[in-house]
């Protein structure tokens, strides 16, 4: 049997695991409990009225942001590293970033469409507007500079020091909002001893992040495992050409 | 546009954003493991 009818005869084996596939499920159902919830269940605002609704969606993305990100910076440590020296690192580093920003870029869009109901403007350079999307730019940047070409390691050495550099903007940006005036309210959860969050609008936030940290690592695994076939494609084509070459020359 | 269009957009946005990249790396993933034998799959 070749690789090719392998791949068509269970194209669910590709890159998924019977793991991966119960998370997909589990991650499918927390979407719909999730939507059920934000759009339905969920009181509205004293002071925001429905536009709350938009937070459920809104917070999250910007959570798995900073999560995807951070994991890419310890990745890119874990390659750098002699000891932990793998691809597979760099890999995930890389798979992590793409997440991230599709995550980051989720959360301007939300957080615009939020901005234009509560403050009138769907975009203000506002300190923490301004610092995200000077961190959506950056890691824009980091997946251009992996796809610079060169080896597999050269990719890695130069995108895992620039994921190190990159993550220190992600306190930047989380401090903003205590650091400058801004338009853009503190945190209502995190680091807030004091929440006054209705219960069944913060159990809907925590589901939220749930609900998207399970994505995240459905997305991971997946895209990780992308790459790794990338990489393996890659390399049967530079043993092809290396082969050809020869047989010219012989 | 009136605030329900802006919430149903927000959410919208998230969830095709995140099933077209999902899609895309499923499709590329298929796409490349027709190169590559099972056995060169770990994760199998």
């Amino acid at each position: 049997m070749t690789a090719s009818t392998a791949t068509r005869g269970r194209p669910d084996r590709v890159t998924g695991t019977p793991f991966t596939r119960a998370l997909g499920i589990a991650t499918l159902v927390g979407i719909v409990w999730l939507t059920w919830f934000g759009l339905f269940v969920t009181p509205a605002d004293v002071n925001q009225g429905e536009s709350v609704r938009i937070m459920y969606a809104h917070v999250p993305g910007a959570w798995l942001a900073y999560l995807a990100f951070i994991v890419t910076a310890v990745s890119s440590a874990a390659y750098l590293w002699r000891r932990t020296r793998s691809l597979t690192w760099d890999r995930i580093a890389g798979a992590s970033a793409e997440i991230g920003v599709l995550f980051m870029g989720i959360s301007l869009v939300t957080g615009s469409l939020w901005g234009r109901l509560t403050w009138g403007t769907f975009w203000t350079w506002d300190a923490r507007l301004t610092t995200t999307a000077f961190l959506f730019v950056t890691y824009v940047g980091y997946l251009a500079v992996r796809n610079l070409g060169g080896t597999h390691h050269q990719r890695a050495r130069r995108s895992a020091v620039l994921a190190l550099l990159a993550v220190l903007e992600i306190p930047l940006v989380h401090f903003s909002v205590e650091l400058w005036n801004s338009l853009h309210q503190e945190a209502s959860v995190a680091g807030n001893t004091d929440v006054t969050m209705d219960g069944l609008m913060l159990f809907t936030l925590f589901l939220g992040v749930i609900v998207f940290t399970l994505m995240y690592v459905w997305l991971l695994l997946h895209r990780q495992r992308a790459l790794a076939l990338q990489d393996l494609v890659d390399d049967t084509g530079l043993d092809l050409a290396i082969a050809a070459r020869r047989a010219e020359v012989g | 546009m009136d605030d329900l269009g802006f919430i149903v957009a927000s959410y919208a946005v998230t969830l095709v954003a995140v099933g077209l990249f999902a899609w895309s790396v499923v499709r590329r993933s298929r796409r490349l493991a027709e190169q590559v034998p099972p056995e060169d799959r770990p994760w199998t």
